[in-house]
């Protein structure tokens, strides 16, 4: 790609953005949130435009979409081999592609994908982009929604395309990730590339300032909890005021459910001082059609005529205690950035000021800088006495924001770990 | 806005093209136009609510007629007093709503469904009540002959002009709905609600909307806006016939779209509705002073339709 440039309405979006990806190798493409990254790879694979600049090479492109891009009422198979289906004389054969659905993924190729939980319609994007055969993969953010696990084999997958002669364009804000599998390394800010290099040559915490712009250390801030009054008891544990308390365990072992369990009249519950992120911003989290600032004032006490000055006043306090990166917060939801979504969707359960706080997955698709605000935050509001419960796949993050550690199996509560005992070993084992 | 703006220019230029040896640029003209599309513009109000949250509400025209035959009878029949009758009208419409947005919001029926039977079952009603004929001022006798009454004078009080009889009363009234219609979709806590329900009624309801409540609401409105037409209606005819406001909901919905609001639910606002009834008034109008037939009328309002629409459609990214 020669110079792209692209702008969306007054802002510039991309500025002159050269990318080359060569045949064998994983060029990561690092940047903030909102810095133009989905937006270069849509250009890569042709469903936007560049206003100006050329895209090189083969045209022969596959995208795994950071907001998922599959038809929710059709089977896992129909997504997979959407406009490429096996027939004869133009009749699907349901059987045949049912088998190579079952070569291609372990998830029911007669599932509706709308009934599927997040990680799973994942590894679907993920299997319809690698069984197209293209010979350059843009992967923008694959393992937000994945566990440990299943990124490993990603990874093993990726291992396996590269000998294959495929070329990889990798997004993530997974730091971790960067160091694994890069082999290259271009970096966008605020649309521009202020470093394209090897990335043996890039040590993590450069990355990082160059993609910020400035330091940002990748410590977890320390935690004094003050612990009060008990906010929620279940048989095996209870949640306090100013306690964080974790879930992990693997997927489909129950602590969305039990999270939701807590969550089942919203009324209710919003009105008894509980809040809950859900963990798929797109389908539960936003209105994508209306503003910013509708969406962050959607929960909550609100006046009973809508007063936009101050509507306006309370949104910019939020979008800046956020870092908020929008061009406008008149501006649709659906028009942020991945990341940027994911901050108005916890803007919206702040405002309401509760006093026990449900996270599924609150830093899904958020960028280093920020992740370490929301962790200050988090620290922040639990010494004001919050109670939170929160998930997390990224079992560091877990581990080191919690007070305490519920590991969950089968449904069921398998061990609760104090802060002393929860390591990493011991989750994965009470886990499995 | 900007759009819809467009269709209406262009409409009236055609009417200044076609001004049928200047019957365009009288005064007269554009009354009637208003008048006419006043009707249409009180339906288009409740529709505007209805399709903001994602739903459609067919029943509209058959609860036109519905109201129309029992404000008739009220009126002409038993010579209710208007504090009477026009309540009562307006309750059997926003009952009528209430119906079909409960079928909507607990068997959670489609809204295409829920109100297609409501459509069927008010049209049955109106015809049971008024037992298949026309409610006028001529009073059948039991012995075959009729006995004429004078047209009451609530009917003439609605279908009268003000302003030197430059301006009609219906249109009046449609202006006050549209205007309380759109304060209520902007600015009240329940139009933003209906937005929200309608770009994705479950992140709505996981935000703690009364999402049950705002979508049967938005249902009685729009029965009582029926109502309102229906009343309307009546007076302009001076009868209640059971057949009135067939194929009216057609027309609303037509009137919501011109405007350009989206069909998923979700976008577009009053403005747009106001827009959209001008301009198919104006159509109408135009056509007729222009002699168009009936036949040709209608194929071409099918023709400006799509064309409305496609000049609106927003540009994708
Ligand atoms: N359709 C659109 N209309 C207006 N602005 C848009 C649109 N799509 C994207 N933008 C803007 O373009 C900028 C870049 O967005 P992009 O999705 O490329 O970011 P990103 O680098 O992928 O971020 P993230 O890490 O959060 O996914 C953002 O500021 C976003 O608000
Ligand atoms: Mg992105």
């Amino acid at each position: 790609m020669r110079r792209i440039s692209k702008r969306f309405g007054a802002t510039q979006v991309l500025r002159q953005v050269d990318l080359d990806v060569f045949a064998g190798e994983v060029h990561l493409l690092a940047g903030e949130n909102g810095a133009g990254k989905s937006t270069l790879m849509k250009i890569l694979a042709g469903t936007l435009t560049a206003d100006a600049g050329v895209v090189e090479g083969s045209a022969d492109v596959a995208v795994i979409y950071q907001e998922l891009s599959l038809i929710p009422t059709m089977t896992v198979a129909d997504n997979l081999f959407l406009g490429r289906m096996p027939a004869t004389w133009g009749f699907v054969s349901m059987s045949e592609m049912a088998r190579r659905s079952r070569e291609l993924i372990d998830v029911d190729p007669y599932a509706h994908v709308g009934t599927l939980p997040i990680g799973a319609r994942q590894r679907v994007e993920i299997a319809k982009a690698v069984s197209r055969n293209a010979r350059v993969i843009v992967m923008d953010e694959p393992t937000s929604a994945l566990t440990a696990l299943e990124a490993a084999e990603l990874f093993a997958l990726i291992g396996a395309l590269k000998s294959r002669g495929c070329g990889i364009v990798y997004i993530t804000h997974k730091m971790e990730e960067t160091e694994q599998i890069a082999d290259r390394v271009t970096v966008l800010r605020d649309g521009q590339v202020v470093a394209s290099c090897a990335a043996a040559e890039l040590k993590r915490a450069e990355l990082i300032r160059l993609m910020v712009g400035r330091e940002v250390s990748e410590q977890f801030p320390l935690r004094q909890p003050v612990l009060g009054e008990e906010r929620v008891r279940f048989p095996e544990f209870s949640v306090r005021a100013g306690e964080i308390v974790g879930l992990a365990g693997l997927r489909g072992a129950g602590a969305s459910e039990l999270l939701m369990s807590l969550f089942a009249a919203p009324r209710k519950a919003i009105a008894q001082g509980v809040a809950m992120l859900t963990s798929d911003r797109k389908t539960t989290g936003l209105v994508l059609s209306m503003s910013v600032t509708a969406n962050c004032l959607m929960a909550g006490r609100r006046p009973v005529w809508r007063r936009p000055e101050r509507e306006r006043a309370e949104a910019r306090g939020l979008a800046d205690l956020l870092r908020l990166r929008a061009a406008s917060l008149e501006m649709e939801a659906r028009e942020l950035s991945g990341g940027n979504q994911q901050k108005v969707a916890l803007a919206k359960w702040i405002r309401t000021r509760p006093s026990l706080l449900l996270l599924d997955e609150p830093t899904r698709g958020i960028d280093v800088g920020a992740k370490q605000e929301i962790y200050q935050l988090m620290n922040e509001w639990s010494r004001q006495g919050m109670a939170i419960l929160l998930i997390s796949s990224e079992l560091p993050e877990l581990l080191a924001l919690s007070d305490k550690v519920v590991v969950m199996r089968g449904g069921k509560v398998s061990a609760v770990l104090s802060k002393e005992e929860s390591t990493p070993e011991r989750v994965m084992e009470a886990a499995c | 806005m900007l759009r819809a703006a467009v269709a209406l220019l262009i409409v009236i230029l055609l009417g200044m093209a076609f001004h049928a040896d200047g019957a365009f640029y009288k005064v007269g003209t554009h009354r009637d136009a208003l008048r006419q599309a006043s009707v249409y513009g009180i339906l288009a109000c409740g529709m505007t609510l209805v399709i903001v949250t994602g739903g459609i509400d067919l029943a509209v025209g058959s609860i036109v007629g519905f109201t129309a035959v029992c404000f008739s009878m009220m009126t002409i029949w038993w010579s209710w007093p208007w504090w009477i009758s026009v309540p009562s009208a307006l309750a059997i419409g926003a009952a009528c709503g209430a119906v079909s947005g409960a079928l909507v919001v607990w068997p959670r029926l489609q809204p295409f469904i829920a109100t297609l039977a409501m459509m069927v079952f008010a049209r049955g009603m109106a015809k049971t009540v008024s037992g298949g004929v026309k409610v006028s001022t001529a009073l059948p006798t039991g012995d075959g002959t009729f006995r004429y009454v004078q047209v009451p004078e609530l009917f003439r009080t609605i279908d009268s002009r003000i302003l030197f009889g430059n301006l009609s009363m219906v249109t009046v009234v449609f202006l006050a709905i549209a205007a309380a219609a759109g304060v209520l979709l902007a600015r009240h806590i329940w139009g933003r609600d209906l937005y929200a329900i309608g770009g994705n009624e479950e992140a709505a309801r996981l935000s703690g909307l009364a999402v049950r409540r705002s979508k049967l609401l938005a249902y009685v409105a729009c029965g009582l806006c029926a109502a309102v037409a229906g009343i309307c209606q009546a007076a302009q005819e001076q009868q209640g016939d059971p057949e009135a406001g067939g194929g009216y909901e057609l027309t609303a919905i037509a009137i919501v779209v011109i405007g350009g609001t989206n069909l998923m639910g979700g976008r577009g606002h009053m403005g747009l509705t106001l827009l959209g009834t001008i301009t198919i008034g104006y159509l109408e109008k135009i056509l007729s002073i222009n002699a168009v037939p009936e036949a040709g009328r209608l194929m071409l309002t099918g023709v400006i339709l799509v064309a409305a629409v496609l000049t609106q459609r927003r540009r994708r990214f």
